[in-house]
């Protein structure tokens, strides 16, 4: 028993690498918003593009999509990473994880809300454009506020999910929480460290799960 | 009410012809609406009634011919179909209000929208129109706490507040319990009685008897016969008219 507490909680060398895991922690954060921001709001302009069925274009929308929601994020991670370079493009580790992260947050959330488009009543296109409101007003002011209600538990599980892969910016030297805590093991040759950085996700995701149970019953759609 | 026989037609519809791929759902339509005219549509369910409906304002893009609204020709490529729809008003049979609106929220959208109007100025406006209706009281209701006389109100109401110059109803009270039939019914009146130009689809007898100025009667994607309503429900030319009022009225 005080093996276990002194492999995995020694005092000593949590006090040591706190301070490294505190800023991972918020390296963390930074990553996780901005993948947040950019996948959810790339993924609904996705989806508003796709509801006006120009064939073409959705069938890129589609392959990019089918293709970012095939791919482990870590090999889309280290192909932006290691492989752009060699066509001369170089992206920092945390760029690389940014960009990956975000892409594959796009493909789920075009297609959560592309679903919940489709999900509101055709009646409801037809009643706008009958008033004369356009295609993107009809989208942008009866569509969508609809389609976004319905959409949110399944966004905000998903969102979870993705934003939890910035860990694997580890894998490229992005300072995040894992990548700090695993060279603080490293280094003290103890996985005190590790523990500590596991609660730092807990810090940080914990809240995020709730604040996901809150909203999926705040906008609890009532018909 | 008089009619203006020479006045221009508000709705000029002409040789309309429409086809889901290989079923010709219209097969040449005339239809002209004076000002002021309330035309009444029956016909048995597939005849294309809605179908024509719902090419005057372009909900359904016609297959040929023509339709011409208040002098401008909604077909031609040029036309700004928004700018036309917002002159004519579209009732549907399942009132298709806004779930996430309030009332006054449902007649202010495409005021503030398509109009271009204040907020304080599509809020007057949006409250006359739920007055007009019977509902200044129900202006922060959501539709879901409505009854379906009432979300059909409010509906006649989003359209009303455009000032259209002509009002399209597709079956308004077919998806109404039989007790709220006659709340819309009355505002139709009302309408009718204001100079409001209608076409109306529907099965309410009674009503197009009364109110209507012309009933029309479709079959199989044409016009079989029109003419006041004594004249069509009393003698009709066709016997076909003839049977479908008699199993209608029973």
């Amino acid at each position: 028993m005080e093996k276990l507490a002194e492999t995995f909680f020694n005092v000593r060398v949590m006090a040591e690498y706190a301070p490294k895991i505190v800023e991972g922690f918020f390296l963390t954060v930074q990553l996780a918003l901005v993948v947040v921001l950019t996948g959810i709001v790339a993924g609904l302009a996705l989806a508003a593009v796709r509801s006006f069925r120009l064939t073409a274009v959705n069938l890129l929308i589609v392959v990019f999509v089918d293709v970012m929601r095939a791919l482990p994020p870590l090999v889309l991670i280290i192909l932006l990473y290691f492989a752009l370079p060699s066509v001369g493009i170089k992206l920092s580790g945390f760029v690389s994880t940014w960009l990956a992260l975000s892409m594959v947050l796009a493909a789920f959330a075009e297609e959560i809300f592309w679903a919940g488009i489709l999900a509101v009543p055709r009646g409801q296109w037809e009643a706008a454009r009958s008033t004369g409101l356009s295609a993107l007003q009809t989208l942008a002011h009866v569509v969508l506020p609809q389609a976004v209600r319905l959409t949110i538990p399944p966004l905000t599980n998903r969102t979870i999910a993705v934003t939890k892969g910035t860990a694997l910016g580890a894998v490229v030297a992005v300072g995040e929480i894992l990548y700090q805590a695993q060279s603080g093991y490293s280094f003290s040759y103890n996985p005190s460290p590790l523990t500590l950085g596991a609660i730092a996700y807990l810090i940080l995701f914990i809240p995020v799960v709730w604040f996901g149970r809150w909203v999926e019953t705040r906008f609890a759609w009532k018909r | 009410m008089t009619l203006d026989p020479h006045a221009p037609p508000i709705l000029d519809v002409a040789s309309l012809h429409k086809s889901f791929g290989a079923v010709e759902v219209l097969k040449g339509v005339d239809l002209a609406v004076r000002p002021r005219e309330l035309v009444f549509i029956i016909g048995p369910s597939g005849s294309g009634k809605s179908t024509l409906l719902r090419c005057c304002n372009r909900l359904e893009e016609p297959s040929s011919g023509s339709i011409v609204v208040e002098g401008v020709d909604i077909l031609s490529p040029r036309t700004d179909i928004n700018a036309v729809r917002r002159r004519i008003g579209m009732v549907f049979q399942s009132f298709n209000l806004y779930p996430h609106l309030d009332a006054l929220g449902n007649v202010t959208l495409a005021l503030r929208k398509v109009l271009g109007s204040s907020r304080e100025d599509a809020a007057a406006r949006g409250r006359a129109a739920l007055a007009r209706v019977g509902l200044a009281e129900k202006a922060q209701s959501f539709p879901n706490e409505l009854s379906g006389g009432q979300q059909q109100r409010v509906a006649i109401a989003r359209a009303l507040a455009l000032e259209p110059a002509v009002m399209l109803f597709d079956e308004p009270t077919s998806a109404l319990d039989p007790e709220l039939v006659g709340s819309v019914l009355a505002v139709m009146r009302e309408m009718r009685e204001a100079g409001m130009t209608m076409v109306v689809v529907s099965h309410e007898m009674r009503f197009a008897r009364t109110a209507a100025d012309r009933v029309v009667f479709m079959d199989h994607g044409r016009i079989l016969e029109e003419g006041p309503p004594a004249k069509v429900f009393g003698q009709p030319d066709h016997a076909r008219v003839r049977e479908f009022i008699a199993t209608i009225e029973h």
